[in-house]
Protein backbone atom coordinates (compact mmCIF):
# COMPACT_ATOMS: atom_id res chain seq x y z
CA UNK A 1 0.00 0.00 0.00
CA UNK A 2 0.98 3.23 -0.76
CA UNK A 3 0.33 6.62 0.49
CA UNK A 4 1.76 10.07 -1.37
CA UNK A 5 0.60 13.33 -0.97
CA UNK A 6 3.53 15.99 -1.99
CA UNK A 7 3.51 19.81 -2.78
CA UNK A 8 6.79 20.27 -5.16
CA UNK A 9 7.81 22.96 -7.01
CA UNK A 10 10.54 22.59 -10.17
CA UNK A 11 10.49 25.82 -12.17
CA UNK A 12 7.71 26.95 -12.75
CA UNK A 13 6.04 23.69 -12.33
CA UNK A 14 4.39 23.65 -9.18
CA UNK A 15 3.22 19.90 -8.07
CA UNK A 16 0.51 19.37 -5.54
CA UNK A 17 -0.77 15.77 -5.56
CA UNK A 18 -2.50 13.35 -2.79
CA UNK A 19 -2.92 9.51 -4.15
CA UNK A 20 -3.02 6.13 -2.56
CA UNK A 21 -2.04 3.05 -4.74
CA UNK A 22 -3.39 -0.52 -3.40
CA UNK A 23 -3.52 -4.28 -4.43
CA UNK A 24 -2.88 -4.47 -8.51
CA UNK A 25 -2.20 -1.55 -10.96
CA UNK A 26 -2.85 2.13 -10.84
CA UNK A 27 -2.02 3.86 -13.65
CA UNK A 28 -1.13 7.51 -13.44
CA UNK A 29 -2.51 8.73 -16.47
CA UNK A 30 -2.08 12.71 -18.29
CA UNK A 31 -0.37 14.05 -20.97
CA UNK A 32 3.25 14.51 -21.09
CA UNK A 33 4.27 17.70 -18.63
CA UNK A 34 1.39 16.39 -16.18
CA UNK A 35 3.57 15.73 -13.36
CA UNK A 36 3.27 12.06 -13.89
CA UNK A 37 6.97 11.37 -13.77
CA UNK A 38 8.06 13.70 -11.24
CA UNK A 39 5.56 12.01 -8.94
CA UNK A 40 7.46 8.47 -9.34
CA UNK A 41 10.99 9.87 -9.14
CA UNK A 42 9.63 11.58 -5.55
CA UNK A 43 8.37 8.12 -4.56
CA UNK A 44 11.41 6.54 -5.66
CA UNK A 45 13.49 9.09 -3.70
CA UNK A 46 15.00 10.51 -6.76
CA UNK A 47 14.30 13.85 -5.92
CA UNK A 48 13.30 15.52 -3.12
CA UNK A 49 10.18 16.95 -2.40
CA UNK A 50 9.59 20.62 -0.52
CA UNK A 51 6.87 19.29 1.26
CA UNK A 52 4.78 16.30 1.57
CA UNK A 53 4.90 13.12 2.55
CA UNK A 54 5.05 9.29 1.55
CA UNK A 55 4.14 6.29 3.03
CA UNK A 56 5.07 2.75 1.83
CA UNK A 57 3.47 -0.52 3.83
CA UNK A 58 2.95 1.89 6.74
CA UNK A 59 7.14 2.65 7.19
CA UNK A 60 7.23 6.43 6.06
CA UNK A 61 10.09 7.18 3.67
CA UNK A 62 9.60 11.03 3.61
CA UNK A 63 8.42 13.20 6.13
CA UNK A 64 9.05 17.04 5.40
CA UNK A 65 7.07 18.23 8.07
CA UNK A 66 9.51 15.75 10.96
CA UNK A 67 12.54 16.16 8.32
CA UNK A 68 12.47 12.49 7.86
CA UNK A 69 14.05 11.60 3.83
CA UNK A 70 15.14 7.59 3.44
CA UNK A 71 17.73 7.65 0.84
CA UNK A 72 16.62 5.71 -2.33
CA UNK A 73 18.87 2.68 -2.04
CA UNK A 74 16.98 2.12 1.52
CA UNK A 75 13.38 2.48 0.19
CA UNK A 76 13.09 -1.00 -1.71
CA UNK A 77 10.93 0.93 -4.22
CA UNK A 78 11.35 -1.26 -7.37
CA UNK A 79 11.69 1.12 -10.93
CA UNK A 80 10.97 0.39 -14.78
CA UNK A 81 12.56 3.54 -16.40
CA UNK A 82 11.47 4.26 -19.52
CA UNK A 83 14.65 3.13 -21.08
CA UNK A 84 15.83 0.32 -19.30
CA UNK A 85 18.78 1.58 -18.11
CA UNK A 86 20.03 -2.03 -18.00
CA UNK A 87 23.72 -2.49 -16.89
CA UNK A 88 25.76 -2.21 -19.99
CA UNK A 89 29.12 -4.30 -18.46
CA UNK A 90 26.91 -6.69 -16.88
CA UNK A 91 25.06 -9.99 -18.52
CA UNK A 92 21.24 -10.10 -18.66
CA UNK A 93 21.85 -12.53 -15.51
CA UNK A 94 24.35 -10.32 -13.76
CA UNK A 95 21.92 -7.42 -14.30
CA UNK A 96 19.57 -9.37 -12.81
CA UNK A 97 20.97 -10.52 -9.53
CA UNK A 98 22.03 -7.11 -8.94
CA UNK A 99 19.23 -6.30 -6.82
CA UNK A 100 18.68 -9.26 -5.32
CA UNK A 101 21.95 -8.56 -3.40
CA UNK A 102 21.33 -5.69 -2.01
CA UNK A 103 18.28 -7.08 -0.62
CA UNK A 104 18.36 -8.10 3.15
CA UNK A 105 18.03 -12.21 3.55
CA UNK A 106 15.04 -12.39 5.08
CA UNK A 107 13.32 -10.18 2.18
CA UNK A 108 14.23 -11.78 -0.80
CA UNK A 109 10.82 -13.10 -1.53
CA UNK A 110 11.05 -13.10 -5.76
CA UNK A 111 12.07 -16.17 -6.59
CA UNK A 112 14.85 -16.19 -9.74
CA UNK A 113 13.58 -19.21 -11.82
CA UNK A 114 9.86 -17.81 -11.30
CA UNK A 115 10.58 -14.21 -12.15
CA UNK A 116 12.49 -15.75 -15.52
CA UNK A 117 9.54 -17.86 -15.91
CA UNK A 118 7.08 -15.02 -15.41
CA UNK A 119 8.79 -12.77 -18.29
CA UNK A 120 10.01 -15.37 -20.66
CA UNK A 121 13.61 -14.08 -20.24
CA UNK A 122 15.52 -17.88 -19.66
CA UNK A 123 17.03 -17.45 -23.54
CA UNK A 124 18.53 -14.12 -22.87
CA UNK A 125 20.57 -15.19 -19.59
CA UNK A 126 24.20 -15.22 -20.95
CA UNK A 127 23.36 -12.07 -23.37
CA UNK A 128 24.73 -8.71 -23.00
CA UNK A 129 22.19 -6.18 -22.85
CA UNK A 130 23.98 -4.80 -25.95
CA UNK A 131 22.58 -7.75 -27.86
CA UNK A 132 19.09 -7.76 -27.35
CA UNK A 133 16.04 -6.16 -28.96
CA UNK A 134 14.09 -3.17 -26.88
CA UNK A 135 11.41 -5.43 -25.90
CA UNK A 136 13.93 -7.90 -24.43
CA UNK A 137 15.26 -5.31 -22.68
CA UNK A 138 12.73 -3.75 -21.07
CA UNK A 139 11.19 -7.35 -19.86
CA UNK A 140 14.77 -7.80 -18.08
CA UNK A 141 14.22 -4.21 -16.83
CA UNK A 142 11.10 -5.53 -15.10
CA UNK A 143 13.02 -8.67 -14.12
CA UNK A 144 15.83 -7.12 -12.30
CA UNK A 145 13.22 -4.79 -10.66
CA UNK A 146 11.03 -7.88 -9.20
CA UNK A 147 14.66 -9.37 -7.97
CA UNK A 148 15.11 -6.61 -5.47
CA UNK A 149 11.53 -8.16 -3.83
CA UNK A 150 10.52 -4.67 -3.85
CA UNK A 151 7.47 -3.68 -1.75
CA UNK A 152 6.12 -1.44 -4.91
CA UNK A 153 6.88 -1.22 -8.35
CA UNK A 154 7.11 1.74 -10.09
CA UNK A 155 6.55 1.63 -13.99
CA UNK A 156 7.50 5.29 -16.20
CA UNK A 157 6.20 4.64 -19.67
CA UNK A 158 8.10 0.97 -19.80
CA UNK A 159 6.62 0.90 -23.42
CA UNK A 160 6.80 4.34 -24.54
CA UNK A 161 10.39 4.32 -26.61
CA UNK A 162 8.67 0.92 -28.36
CA UNK A 163 7.02 0.16 -31.84
CA UNK A 164 3.85 -1.08 -31.77
CA UNK A 165 4.89 -5.21 -32.14
CA UNK A 166 7.21 -4.91 -29.12
CA UNK A 167 4.38 -3.13 -26.98
CA UNK A 168 2.11 -5.81 -27.87
CA UNK A 169 5.08 -8.45 -27.18
CA UNK A 170 5.18 -6.97 -23.31
CA UNK A 171 1.73 -6.00 -22.61
CA UNK A 172 0.65 -9.97 -21.73
CA UNK A 173 3.84 -9.53 -19.39
CA UNK A 174 2.38 -6.86 -17.76
CA UNK A 175 -0.80 -8.02 -16.98
CA UNK A 176 0.38 -11.09 -15.34
CA UNK A 177 2.44 -9.05 -13.09
CA UNK A 178 -0.57 -7.00 -12.10
CA UNK A 179 -1.92 -10.26 -11.25
CA UNK A 180 0.49 -13.02 -10.20
CA UNK A 181 3.35 -10.65 -8.32
CA UNK A 182 1.51 -9.38 -5.34
CA UNK A 183 2.40 -5.96 -5.27
CA UNK A 184 1.13 -2.41 -6.01
CA UNK A 185 2.28 -1.20 -9.14
CA UNK A 186 2.43 2.44 -10.02
CA UNK A 187 2.12 2.78 -14.00
CA UNK A 188 3.19 6.08 -15.48
CA UNK A 189 1.27 6.42 -18.88
CA UNK A 190 -0.01 8.82 -21.75
CA UNK A 191 -1.86 5.96 -23.71
CA UNK A 192 -5.37 5.58 -23.04
CA UNK A 193 -5.15 1.99 -25.00
CA UNK A 194 -2.60 0.81 -22.24
CA UNK A 195 -4.75 2.40 -19.15
CA UNK A 196 -7.66 0.55 -20.82
CA UNK A 197 -5.99 -2.85 -20.53
CA UNK A 198 -3.75 -2.22 -17.49
CA UNK A 199 -5.41 -0.15 -14.77
CA UNK A 200 -7.10 -1.00 -12.00
CA UNK A 201 -7.06 2.39 -10.44
CA UNK A 202 -6.52 5.10 -12.83
CA UNK A 203 -5.23 8.74 -11.04
CA UNK A 204 -5.47 11.02 -13.58
CA UNK A 205 -2.69 14.31 -13.68
CA UNK A 206 -3.53 17.39 -14.82
CA UNK A 207 -1.20 19.89 -14.96
CA UNK A 208 0.54 18.57 -11.04
CA UNK A 209 -2.84 17.96 -10.30
CA UNK A 210 -4.76 15.29 -9.62
CA UNK A 211 -7.94 15.49 -11.68
CA UNK A 212 -9.50 12.17 -11.12
CA UNK A 213 -8.90 9.09 -9.27
CA UNK A 214 -10.64 5.88 -8.53
CA UNK A 215 -11.28 2.13 -10.55
CA UNK A 216 -10.55 2.20 -14.04
CA UNK A 217 -13.94 1.93 -15.27
CA UNK A 218 -15.15 4.51 -13.33
CA UNK A 219 -12.68 7.17 -14.32
CA UNK A 220 -13.05 6.36 -18.14
CA UNK A 221 -16.22 6.71 -17.82
CA UNK A 222 -16.95 9.86 -16.89
CA UNK A 223 -17.86 12.56 -18.96
CA UNK A 224 -16.12 16.00 -19.98
CA UNK A 225 -12.56 16.81 -18.40
CA UNK A 226 -11.01 13.83 -19.92
CA UNK A 227 -7.87 14.45 -21.52
CA UNK A 228 -8.49 12.42 -24.33
CA UNK A 229 -8.62 12.82 -28.20
CA UNK A 230 -12.01 12.31 -29.15
CA UNK A 231 -12.66 8.94 -30.16
CA UNK A 232 -10.51 7.53 -27.33
CA UNK A 233 -13.29 7.77 -24.53
CA UNK A 234 -15.15 4.67 -24.13
CA UNK A 235 -16.66 2.44 -21.28
CA UNK A 236 -14.57 -0.51 -19.74
CA UNK A 237 -16.21 -3.84 -19.03
CA UNK A 238 -14.98 -6.81 -17.12
CA UNK A 239 -15.96 -10.15 -18.91
CA UNK A 240 -16.09 -13.48 -18.84
CA UNK A 241 -16.01 -15.74 -21.84
CA UNK A 242 -19.81 -18.30 -21.53
CA UNK A 243 -19.25 -19.91 -25.56
CA UNK A 244 -15.99 -20.03 -27.24
CA UNK A 245 -17.49 -20.65 -30.56
CA UNK A 246 -20.43 -20.74 -32.30
CA UNK A 247 -19.91 -21.61 -35.80
CA UNK A 248 -19.73 -18.19 -37.22
CA UNK A 249 -15.95 -17.78 -35.57
CA UNK A 250 -17.98 -15.34 -32.88
CA UNK A 251 -17.75 -15.97 -29.05
CA UNK A 252 -20.36 -15.27 -26.46
CA UNK A 253 -19.05 -12.85 -23.27
CA UNK A 254 -20.79 -12.12 -19.86
CA UNK A 255 -20.59 -8.73 -18.69
CA UNK A 256 -23.06 -7.21 -16.26
CA UNK A 257 -24.59 -4.97 -18.27
CA UNK A 258 -25.44 -8.03 -20.26
CA UNK A 259 -24.00 -10.98 -23.06
CA UNK A 260 -22.25 -9.36 -26.32
CA UNK A 261 -21.11 -11.48 -28.70
CA UNK A 262 -17.66 -10.62 -30.13
CA UNK A 263 -15.53 -12.10 -32.90
CA UNK A 264 -12.40 -14.12 -33.07
CA UNK A 265 -11.30 -14.21 -29.41
CA UNK A 266 -9.53 -17.87 -29.35
CA UNK A 267 -10.07 -17.46 -25.71
CA UNK A 268 -11.71 -21.00 -23.63
CA UNK A 269 -15.17 -20.83 -21.66
CA UNK A 270 -14.65 -19.66 -18.51
CA UNK A 271 -11.34 -17.53 -19.54
CA UNK A 272 -11.82 -13.37 -18.13
CA UNK A 273 -11.19 -10.57 -20.18
CA UNK A 274 -11.49 -6.38 -20.69
CA UNK A 275 -13.17 -5.23 -23.29
CA UNK A 276 -13.69 -1.64 -24.07
CA UNK A 277 -16.75 -0.24 -25.78
CA UNK A 278 -15.70 2.93 -27.77
CA UNK A 279 -18.24 5.88 -27.11
CA UNK A 280 -18.56 6.32 -31.25
CA UNK A 281 -19.53 2.66 -31.77
CA UNK A 282 -22.92 3.11 -29.81
CA UNK A 283 -26.22 4.32 -31.11
CA UNK A 284 -29.17 4.79 -28.90
CA UNK A 285 -32.42 3.77 -29.82
CA UNK A 286 -35.38 4.48 -27.82
CA UNK A 287 -36.70 1.06 -28.16
CA UNK A 288 -34.65 -2.17 -29.03
CA UNK A 289 -34.44 -1.93 -32.75
CA UNK A 290 -35.92 -4.89 -35.13
CA UNK A 291 -33.85 -6.21 -37.97
CA UNK A 292 -30.47 -4.40 -37.64
CA UNK A 293 -27.12 -6.51 -38.48
CA UNK A 294 -25.48 -4.86 -35.06
CA UNK A 295 -25.26 -8.35 -33.01
CA UNK A 296 -25.30 -6.30 -29.53
CA UNK A 297 -27.45 -4.68 -27.85
CA UNK A 298 -27.60 -3.63 -23.66
CA UNK A 299 -30.74 -1.69 -21.86
CA UNK A 300 -29.57 1.07 -20.08
CA UNK A 301 -30.87 4.11 -18.82
CA UNK A 302 -29.45 7.57 -19.10
CA UNK A 303 -27.52 8.43 -16.58
CA UNK A 304 -25.65 11.79 -17.80
CA UNK A 305 -25.78 14.12 -20.96
CA UNK A 306 -22.13 15.62 -21.38
CA UNK A 307 -21.89 18.90 -22.44
CA UNK A 308 -22.25 19.80 -26.50
CA UNK A 309 -18.73 19.60 -28.27
CA UNK A 310 -19.45 20.49 -31.73
CA UNK A 311 -22.19 19.23 -33.39
CA UNK A 312 -21.51 16.09 -30.91
CA UNK A 313 -22.77 15.36 -27.13
CA UNK A 314 -21.81 12.42 -24.87
CA UNK A 315 -24.31 10.28 -22.77
CA UNK A 316 -23.56 7.88 -20.15
CA UNK A 317 -25.88 5.35 -19.67
CA UNK A 318 -26.43 3.23 -16.66
CA UNK A 319 -26.47 -0.50 -17.93
CA UNK A 320 -27.24 -3.22 -14.55
CA UNK A 321 -24.61 -0.57 -12.78
CA UNK A 322 -22.03 -0.54 -15.31
CA UNK A 323 -21.60 2.43 -17.33
CA UNK A 324 -21.31 2.70 -20.75
CA UNK A 325 -20.72 5.65 -23.00
CA UNK A 326 -22.28 7.11 -26.08
CA UNK A 327 -21.55 9.59 -28.66
CA UNK A 328 -24.16 11.28 -30.58
CA UNK A 329 -25.13 14.20 -32.32
CA UNK A 330 -27.18 17.00 -30.76
CA UNK A 331 -29.27 17.00 -33.64
CA UNK A 332 -30.12 13.20 -32.09
CA UNK A 333 -30.24 14.47 -28.62
CA UNK A 334 -33.11 16.71 -29.89
CA UNK A 335 -34.77 14.70 -32.26
CA UNK A 336 -35.43 11.75 -29.55
CA UNK A 337 -36.12 14.42 -26.85
CA UNK A 338 -33.75 12.06 -24.65
CA UNK A 339 -33.83 13.09 -20.88
CA UNK A 340 -31.66 12.01 -17.79
CA UNK A 341 -33.39 9.21 -16.37
CA UNK A 342 -35.19 7.73 -19.29
CA UNK A 343 -34.77 3.81 -20.81
CA UNK A 344 -33.14 3.72 -23.89
CA UNK A 345 -31.38 0.77 -26.17
CA UNK A 346 -27.58 0.68 -26.72
CA UNK A 347 -26.78 -0.18 -30.08
CA UNK A 348 -23.25 -1.66 -30.00
CA UNK A 349 -21.04 -1.31 -33.57
CA UNK A 350 -18.35 -3.10 -32.07
CA UNK A 351 -16.21 -4.39 -29.14
CA UNK A 352 -12.89 -4.12 -28.79
CA UNK A 353 -10.51 -6.55 -27.04
CA UNK A 354 -8.47 -4.80 -24.16
CA UNK A 355 -6.74 -7.59 -22.06
CA UNK A 356 -6.83 -10.59 -20.12
CA UNK B 1 71.14 -9.70 -25.35
CA UNK B 2 72.81 -9.49 -22.36
CA UNK B 3 75.66 -8.80 -23.89
CA UNK B 4 74.31 -6.27 -26.11
CA UNK B 5 73.34 -3.56 -22.92
CA UNK B 6 76.31 -3.14 -20.49
CA UNK B 7 75.86 -3.48 -16.54
CA UNK B 8 75.11 0.30 -16.66
CA UNK B 9 72.64 0.26 -18.60
CA UNK B 10 70.80 -2.71 -17.56
CA UNK B 11 70.41 -0.59 -14.44
CA UNK B 12 69.27 2.48 -16.37
CA UNK B 13 66.52 0.61 -18.00
CA UNK B 14 65.69 -1.07 -14.60
CA UNK B 15 65.16 1.77 -13.00
CA UNK B 16 62.98 3.67 -15.27
CA UNK B 17 60.82 0.80 -14.88
CA UNK B 18 60.84 1.00 -11.63
CA UNK B 19 60.37 4.55 -11.16
CA UNK B 20 57.64 5.38 -13.66
CA UNK B 21 55.83 2.34 -12.18
CA UNK B 22 55.31 3.69 -9.02
CA UNK B 23 54.80 7.30 -10.01
CA UNK B 24 51.92 5.56 -11.54
CA UNK B 25 50.79 3.34 -9.07
CA UNK B 26 50.93 6.21 -6.38
CA UNK B 27 49.23 9.01 -8.61
CA UNK B 28 46.55 6.97 -9.76
CA UNK B 29 44.22 6.48 -6.61
CA UNK B 30 45.11 10.54 -6.41
CA UNK B 31 44.29 10.73 -9.74
CA UNK B 32 41.46 9.58 -9.57
CA UNK B 33 39.61 10.71 -6.76
CA UNK B 34 40.67 14.75 -8.16
CA UNK B 35 38.99 13.38 -11.58
CA UNK B 36 35.75 12.11 -9.64
CA UNK B 37 35.77 15.88 -7.66
CA UNK B 38 36.59 17.93 -10.81
CA UNK B 39 34.01 15.77 -12.98
CA UNK B 40 31.08 15.58 -10.17
CA UNK B 41 31.32 18.49 -7.51
CA UNK B 42 30.81 22.11 -7.86
CA UNK B 43 32.55 23.64 -4.71
CA UNK B 44 34.66 26.44 -4.03
CA UNK B 45 37.96 26.76 -5.66
CA UNK B 46 37.20 24.28 -8.58
CA UNK B 47 38.96 26.40 -11.13
CA UNK B 48 41.77 26.93 -8.86
CA UNK B 49 42.07 23.05 -8.06
CA UNK B 50 41.66 22.37 -12.22
CA UNK B 51 44.33 25.34 -12.39
CA UNK B 52 46.85 23.46 -10.33
CA UNK B 53 46.45 20.14 -11.74
CA UNK B 54 47.06 21.68 -15.20
CA UNK B 55 49.78 23.63 -14.06
CA UNK B 56 53.27 21.09 -14.46
CA UNK B 57 51.59 20.48 -18.14
CA UNK B 58 52.24 24.10 -18.85
CA UNK B 59 55.06 25.52 -16.68
CA UNK B 60 58.24 24.94 -18.30
CA UNK B 61 59.52 21.49 -16.93
CA UNK B 62 62.86 22.99 -14.73
CA UNK B 63 60.64 25.29 -13.16
CA UNK B 64 58.51 22.32 -11.85
CA UNK B 65 61.43 20.29 -10.95
CA UNK B 66 62.36 23.62 -9.36
CA UNK B 67 59.35 24.13 -7.11
CA UNK B 68 59.82 20.55 -5.81
CA UNK B 69 63.60 21.10 -5.23
CA UNK B 70 62.02 23.84 -2.86
CA UNK B 71 59.07 22.04 -1.52
CA UNK B 72 60.53 18.59 -1.09
CA UNK B 73 64.33 18.99 -0.73
CA UNK B 74 66.21 18.63 2.03
CA UNK B 75 65.08 22.58 3.73
CA UNK B 76 62.35 21.92 1.63
CA UNK B 77 58.57 22.51 4.04
CA UNK B 78 57.56 19.21 2.81
CA UNK B 79 61.16 17.82 2.72
CA UNK B 80 62.22 18.00 6.64
CA UNK B 81 58.18 17.24 7.72
CA UNK B 82 58.62 13.55 5.39
CA UNK B 83 62.25 13.07 6.59
CA UNK B 84 61.42 12.59 10.28
CA UNK B 85 58.93 9.87 9.40
CA UNK B 86 61.61 8.15 7.21
CA UNK B 87 60.34 9.45 3.48
CA UNK B 88 63.64 11.45 1.29
CA UNK B 89 62.96 12.07 -2.26
CA UNK B 90 65.57 14.71 -2.31
CA UNK B 91 68.22 12.65 -4.87
CA UNK B 92 66.85 9.37 -4.52
CA UNK B 93 65.02 7.40 -6.98
CA UNK B 94 61.77 7.85 -5.52
CA UNK B 95 62.54 11.63 -5.73
CA UNK B 96 62.27 11.14 -9.80
CA UNK B 97 59.21 9.10 -9.07
CA UNK B 98 57.78 12.02 -7.36
CA UNK B 99 58.86 14.23 -10.18
CA UNK B 100 57.48 11.92 -13.07
CA UNK B 101 54.47 11.63 -11.18
CA UNK B 102 53.25 15.18 -10.94
CA UNK B 103 54.76 15.31 -14.75
CA UNK B 104 51.63 12.78 -15.69
CA UNK B 105 49.55 13.66 -13.34
CA UNK B 106 47.59 16.07 -15.91
CA UNK B 107 47.41 13.96 -18.11
CA UNK B 108 46.08 11.37 -16.31
CA UNK B 109 43.49 13.25 -14.26
CA UNK B 110 42.01 14.59 -17.54
CA UNK B 111 41.93 11.36 -19.37
CA UNK B 112 39.73 9.94 -16.04
CA UNK B 113 37.85 13.16 -16.09
CA UNK B 114 36.40 12.59 -19.40
CA UNK B 115 35.65 8.87 -18.95
CA UNK B 116 33.71 9.57 -15.84
CA UNK B 117 31.83 12.75 -17.28
CA UNK B 118 31.03 10.15 -20.17
CA UNK B 119 29.37 7.76 -17.83
CA UNK B 120 25.26 8.06 -17.77
CA UNK B 121 24.13 8.93 -14.46
CA UNK B 122 20.65 7.31 -14.79
CA UNK B 123 22.52 3.86 -14.82
CA UNK B 124 23.64 5.00 -11.42
CA UNK B 125 20.41 6.06 -10.17
CA UNK B 126 19.27 2.68 -11.30
CA UNK B 127 21.76 1.23 -9.52
CA UNK B 128 20.64 3.05 -6.09
CA UNK B 129 16.77 2.18 -6.59
CA UNK B 130 18.09 -1.55 -7.02
CA UNK B 131 19.37 -0.98 -3.35
CA UNK B 132 23.23 -0.08 -4.26
CA UNK B 133 24.58 2.28 -1.91
CA UNK B 134 26.45 5.24 -3.43
CA UNK B 135 30.09 3.40 -2.40
CA UNK B 136 28.18 0.42 -4.29
CA UNK B 137 27.25 2.50 -7.43
CA UNK B 138 30.70 3.93 -7.51
CA UNK B 139 32.04 -0.06 -7.21
CA UNK B 140 29.93 -2.00 -9.03
CA UNK B 141 28.73 0.32 -12.03
CA UNK B 142 30.85 3.72 -12.56
CA UNK B 143 34.04 2.12 -12.20
CA UNK B 144 33.78 -0.61 -14.57
CA UNK B 145 31.63 1.66 -16.86
CA UNK B 146 35.08 4.22 -16.73
CA UNK B 147 37.69 1.68 -16.93
CA UNK B 148 38.75 2.09 -20.35
CA UNK B 149 39.50 5.90 -19.48
CA UNK B 150 41.63 4.66 -16.01
CA UNK B 151 43.45 2.22 -18.20
CA UNK B 152 44.01 5.32 -20.54
CA UNK B 153 45.04 7.42 -17.84
CA UNK B 154 47.64 5.04 -16.41
CA UNK B 155 49.03 4.08 -19.44
CA UNK B 156 49.99 8.10 -20.40
CA UNK B 157 51.43 8.57 -16.96
CA UNK B 158 53.38 5.47 -17.55
CA UNK B 159 54.64 6.78 -20.67
CA UNK B 160 54.93 10.82 -19.39
CA UNK B 161 57.39 8.65 -16.54
CA UNK B 162 59.04 6.59 -18.63
CA UNK B 163 60.17 10.17 -20.81
CA UNK B 164 60.45 12.38 -17.83
CA UNK B 165 63.51 14.65 -18.74
CA UNK B 166 63.86 18.39 -16.86
CA UNK B 167 61.70 18.06 -13.53
CA UNK B 168 63.42 14.96 -12.73
CA UNK B 169 67.19 16.05 -13.82
CA UNK B 170 66.24 19.32 -11.83
CA UNK B 171 65.07 18.10 -8.75
CA UNK B 172 67.04 14.75 -8.05
CA UNK B 173 69.93 15.29 -10.21
CA UNK B 174 71.36 12.99 -12.86
CA UNK B 175 72.76 10.33 -10.49
CA UNK B 176 73.91 7.08 -11.51
CA UNK B 177 71.98 3.89 -10.05
CA UNK B 178 69.88 6.55 -8.46
CA UNK B 179 68.13 8.61 -10.36
CA UNK B 180 69.99 8.35 -13.85
CA UNK B 181 66.48 7.26 -16.16
CA UNK B 182 66.28 6.53 -19.70
CA UNK B 183 65.95 10.37 -20.67
CA UNK B 184 69.02 11.39 -18.35
CA UNK B 185 71.47 8.41 -19.33
CA UNK B 186 70.64 9.43 -23.10
CA UNK B 187 71.62 13.14 -22.04
CA UNK B 188 74.68 12.02 -20.66
CA UNK B 189 75.78 9.82 -23.16
CA UNK B 190 75.72 12.69 -25.27
CA UNK B 191 77.73 14.71 -23.64
CA UNK B 192 80.83 12.19 -23.49
CA UNK B 193 82.99 11.50 -26.67
CA UNK B 194 82.27 8.06 -28.40
CA UNK B 195 78.84 8.12 -26.73
CA UNK B 196 77.05 7.74 -29.66
CA UNK B 197 76.93 3.76 -29.58
CA UNK B 198 74.87 3.90 -25.96
CA UNK B 199 72.77 6.69 -26.70
CA UNK B 200 71.51 4.64 -29.62
CA UNK B 201 71.15 1.78 -28.22
CA UNK B 202 68.88 3.63 -24.96
CA UNK B 203 66.98 5.30 -27.78
CA UNK B 204 65.69 2.14 -28.79
CA UNK B 205 64.77 0.37 -25.92
CA UNK B 206 62.71 3.57 -25.43
CA UNK B 207 61.27 3.02 -28.35
CA UNK B 208 60.13 -0.63 -28.07
CA UNK B 209 59.29 0.40 -24.46
CA UNK B 210 56.90 2.93 -25.67
CA UNK B 211 55.56 1.12 -28.25
CA UNK B 212 54.47 -1.99 -25.62
CA UNK B 213 52.80 0.59 -23.45
CA UNK B 214 51.22 1.29 -26.48
CA UNK B 215 50.23 -1.44 -27.36
CA UNK B 216 49.23 -3.20 -24.09
CA UNK B 217 47.25 -0.08 -23.97
CA UNK B 218 45.24 -0.57 -27.05
CA UNK B 219 44.74 -4.32 -26.21
CA UNK B 220 43.32 -3.05 -22.57
CA UNK B 221 40.99 -0.19 -23.61
CA UNK B 222 39.79 -2.74 -26.94
CA UNK B 223 38.84 -4.80 -24.20
CA UNK B 224 37.16 -3.00 -21.65
CA UNK B 225 35.47 -1.22 -24.79
CA UNK B 226 33.74 -4.72 -26.10
CA UNK B 227 32.80 -5.42 -22.44
CA UNK B 228 30.79 -2.19 -21.73
CA UNK B 229 29.48 -2.29 -24.96
CA UNK B 230 26.39 -0.45 -25.63
CA UNK B 231 23.72 0.32 -23.60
Amino acid sequence: MLDVSIDHHQGDFHLQAAFTAGAGLTALFGRSGSGKTTLVNVIAGLVKPEQGRIMVDGQTLVDTARRLFVAPHRRRVGYVFQEGRLFPHLTVRQNLRYGRWFTPAPERRAKFDDVIALLGIGALLDRHPASLSGGEKQRVAIGRALLASPRILLMDEPLAALDDARKAEILPYIERLRDEAGIPIVYVSHAVAEVVRLATTVVMMEGGRVAAAGPAAEVMARLGGLPLARGEAGAILDAQVREADDGYGLSLIATRAGDLRVPRLGLPVGARLRVQILARDVMIARRPPQEVSALNMLPGRIAEIGEPIGAGVDLRLDCFGVAVLAQITRRSLETLNLKVGESVTAVIKSVTFAGR
Amino acid sequence: MTQWLTPEEWQVVGLSLRVALWATLASLPVGLAVAWLLARKRFWGHALLNGVVHLPLIMPPVVTGYLLLILFGRRGFFGELLAEIGIVFAFRWTGAALACAVMGFPLMVRAMRLSIEAVDRRLEAAAGTLGANPVMVFLTVTLPLILPGVLAGAILGFAKAMGEFGATITFVSNIPGETRTLPTAIYTYLNVPGGDAGAIRLTLISVALSLAALLVSEGLARRAARHVGGV
